[in-house]
């Protein structure tokens, strides 16, 4: 009985070994034919929800079926980690969502098929977002939609502390002057994240940002980012604006929602998580104060990669049409509440909606994230920075950030 | 090893066939991975493939230079990390054991009434998944939880816990007037004054959890070892009149001896490796006060696709945990001599 035992275990690491050695084979260089013919496309999405999760599926279904392909949607749970395994396995999905905040990371190393270079009526696209998705020239994905930071304002609250429509803040000066009024009533005025992805707002307001516009060198020790940061400064140290965790709220939004704050500067998300959350609350949404050098605010997007190792990456690129065709846009808005990334798209959208029109007109000016590889602990550096940005000099935040950048852009 | 021809022949063969299946799993599961980790240490390897090509950049010792020589972010992240994760370490493991012991001699008590109860409560934690407990916990320790709420009942305005970066020690300074001293000089990129600031207020919650979580399956050794424990020892020791601090001091503690051997060492290596718990409750916020070498190596290999520079890290970590637990078994050997 036991040497039968033995046996079968003996056979078994062997039929392991076996296995495993075919994977040491495999290099860099290996299949990347093309087939054509009908495609079997697995497609990977980091889904805000099952609302996004079923409109996607439902649209690559149909897809699939008015194509002879086959395609299989599947939602990640940790989209950046289950990407990486799955490059490293050279087994890559043909079709994933893609950061825009990422996408330098996975475009330097070769990971994607910078296929919207030259691609039919890809002007239509928003061109900041464009711009998101360049990477050494190369216009590498198309954006599947985009949201934008604007001012959200609990109309209650306002009218509590007898502010009218006048008072909305359209100036760095008035911001400050209402949120002075609010304080006086006892409400904090204004809930805004710790992390570069909102106070960066502030810095293009300023005409600033913390890196160059090709994303090649860091620019953040300038006067007009210490202006930038001094200014947000300001308000926490006076109490006028709080970030969420003092507020023992997990986002600005949840701050926000429950009637902690009277003002918020998020993006199109928090329309679905206070329908959800706090559906009783009534607000409205604005575009963001202008700064010294005008209007600013911050763009957020996700495209749809394709692999560089994709087999069936024609296929891949007519799926990908299908799903950002104006029509099919404005359906994912509809199920899940996204701002189209498409120009033509966008008025349509706009006429649907009506009260995000403050979001649709920050899309027109908006900054996009950091577009460079290798960036994401020195971006977390700088989010710890902000975060003690209350007690902090914000020159030494921004050159602390430059000194870091600095070797990860050049090295 | 040597071969005895027995009446049954040469027995040497049998023998390693029999230990056969073990050496291969072990081998091929654990041995094997660890060699293509310590390998891919060696490279650039961007994540792109497979890691044992040709064309993937060879760095030689530049992934660990670059945590120990170069001044720049790889440095000084892998460096607070170090300081963070011995904080973490110089609290939990004392307190942990300690409490275990203690719980088992609670629970070891023949007056003590409901023992299978006590037993369950206190080895509960230990059995329950410790990202649920991380997620409660984070409740608890909310600026509005229950923590504050109970600190607010004694007078007491409880921290904003997981966003307050303040190290302990540097709190204490504070408080005794003492300001800011050694900043200019330091070491490895880290000021001593950095070095010096004790584990942040949010690293302390964590600590708590992890005492209270694991504390009861060291309780679980103790206790076993304390059965062992012959009742006439502890009635020689009465009769020589011995005090019950006495019997703990001189009669039970030299008994448990192996036991606390192997709890501290236990304790040392999970607590150099903690992960889950930064992982669901800060990642490594506030203020990277709670980034530990374990959860920084998963984020420079996963997230900036620098796999060569993670897997140096869990090597140096390694190395960290070997070399502490020989220094362990050396100072609790002298002691025996």
């Amino acid at each position: 009985m036991r040497s039968k035992l033995c046996g079968a275990a003996l056979a078994a690491v062997l039929v392991v070994t076996s296995a495993c050695g075919s994977g040491f084979d495999d290099n860099g260089s290996t299949t990347t034919q093309e087939s054509t013919g009908p495609a079997d496309l697995k497609i990977m999405i980091a889904s805000s929800g099952d609302a996004e999760t079923k409109a996607v599926t439902a649209a690559a279904t149909a897809w699939a079926s008015s194509s002879g392909n086959k395609a299989t949607i599947t939602p990640a749970q940790d989209i950046v980690q289950q990407l990486g395994q799955a490059l490293a396995g050279s087994t890559p999905p043909d079709v994933f969502y893609v950061d825009a905040a990422r996408f330098a990371d996975y475009a330097s190393v070769g990971a994607l098929e910078p296929y919207a270079q030259g691609l039919d009526g890809v002007d239509a696209f928003l061109p900041n977002l464009r711009q998101s998705f360049t990477y050494e020239d190369k216009l590498y994905c198309v954006p599947k939609d985009t949201s934008t930071l604007a001012l959200q304002i609990n109309t209650d609250l306002w009218a509590k502390a007898g502010l009218t429509d006048a008072d909305i803040p359209t100036t760095w000066e008035q911001l400050r002057s209402t949120a002075e009024k609010i304080k006086a009533k006892g409400v904090t005025p204004l809930a805004i994240g710790d992390t570069r992805d909102r106070i960066g707002a502030f810095l293009v307001q300023a005409g600033g940002y913390w890196v160059s516009a090709d994303g090649k060198q860091a620019t953040g020790d300038t006067p007009q980012n210490v202006e930038a940061l001094t200014y947000v400064q300001g308000l926490l140290k006076d109490g006028l604006a709080k970030y969420p965790k003092a507020m023992d709220a997990g986002w600005a939004g949840e701050a926000f929602g429950k009637g902690k704050a009277a003002m918020a500067i998020e993006g199109n998300w928090i329309k679905g998580a206070l329908k959800a959350d706090f559906p009783a609350i009534k607000y409205t949404v604005k575009e963001l104060p202008a700064g010294p050098k005008g209007k600013g605010t911050l763009s957020f997007t996700q495209c749809w990669g394709i692999a560089a190792k994709s087999k069936f990456k024609s296929q891949a690129v007519a799926f990908v049409q299908a799903m950002t065709g104006a029509d099919q846009q404005l359906s994912f808005s509809k199920a899940f509440g996204v701002m189209p990334s498409r120009q033509d798209a966008q008025a349509t959208y706009q006429q649907q909606n009506p009260d995000d029109a403050a979001f649709v007109a920050g899309a027109q000016y908006a900054q996009g994230p950091v577009n460079a590889p290798k960036m994401d602990s020195v971006l977390a550096d700088l989010d710890a920075g902000l975060q003690g940005l209350q007690n902090g000099n914000p020159a030494t935040v921004l050159q602390r950030f430059d000194k870091n950048a600095k070797t990860a852009l050049g090295g | 090893m040597f071969a005895r021809k027995g009446i049954r022949g040469n027995e040497q063969p049998a023998g390693w066939l029999f230990v056969a299946p073990a050496l291969i799993i072990l081998g091929l599961f654990m041995l094997l991975p660890i060699l293509m980790a310590l390998w891919v240490s060696l490279t650039r390897w961007n994540g792109q493939g497979s890691p044992f090509t040709g064309d993937v950049p060879f760095a030689g010792l530049g992934n660990y230079t670059r945590l120990f020589t170069d001044e720049g972010l790889a440095r000084q992240d892998f460096m607070t990390s170090i300081r963070n994760n011995a904080y973490y370490v110089f609290l939990v493991v004392p307190i942990q054991t300690v409490l275990a012991l203690g719980l088992a001699l609670i629970v070891n008590n023949r007056l003590l009434k409901g023992k299978g109860f006590f037993r369950t409560a206190f080895y509960f934690p230990s059995v329950t998944s410790s990202v649920a407990i991380s997620v409660v916990f984070l409740f608890m320790f909310a600026n509005g939880g229950a923590i504050n709420a109970i600190l607010s009942v004694f007078g007491i305005q409880g921290p904003q816990w997981f966003s307050d970066p303040r190290g302990l020690l540097h709190l204490l300074f504070e408080r005794l007037g003492v300001s800011p001293f050694l900043t200019d000089s330091g070491l490895f990129g880290l000021s001593w004054w950095d070095w010096l600031s004790g584990p942040s207020v949010a690293m302390c919650a964590i600590i708590s959890l992890v005492v209270w979580t694991t504390s009861g399956t060291f309780m679980v050794m103790f206790l076993a070892a304390l059965q062992n424990v012959p009742v006439q020892l502890e009635e020689a020791g009465r009769i020589d009149g011995a005090n019950r601090w006495q019997l703990l001091r001189h009669v039970i503690l030299p008994q448990l001896r192996p036991t606390t051997f192997l709890v501290i060492t236990l304790g040392l290596i999970g607590t150099w490796q903690v992960f889950d718990q930064i992982y669901v409750m800060s990642q490594g916020n506030p203020a990277k006060t709670t980034l530990t070498p374990a959860f920084l190596s998963y984020r420079t290999a996963f997230r900036d696709f620098d796999y060569g520079s993670g897997a140096a890290i869990s090597f140096v970590l390694f190395l960290i945990i070997v070399l502490l637990t020989l220094l362990q078994r050396r100072l609790t050997r002298e002691r025996d001599s």
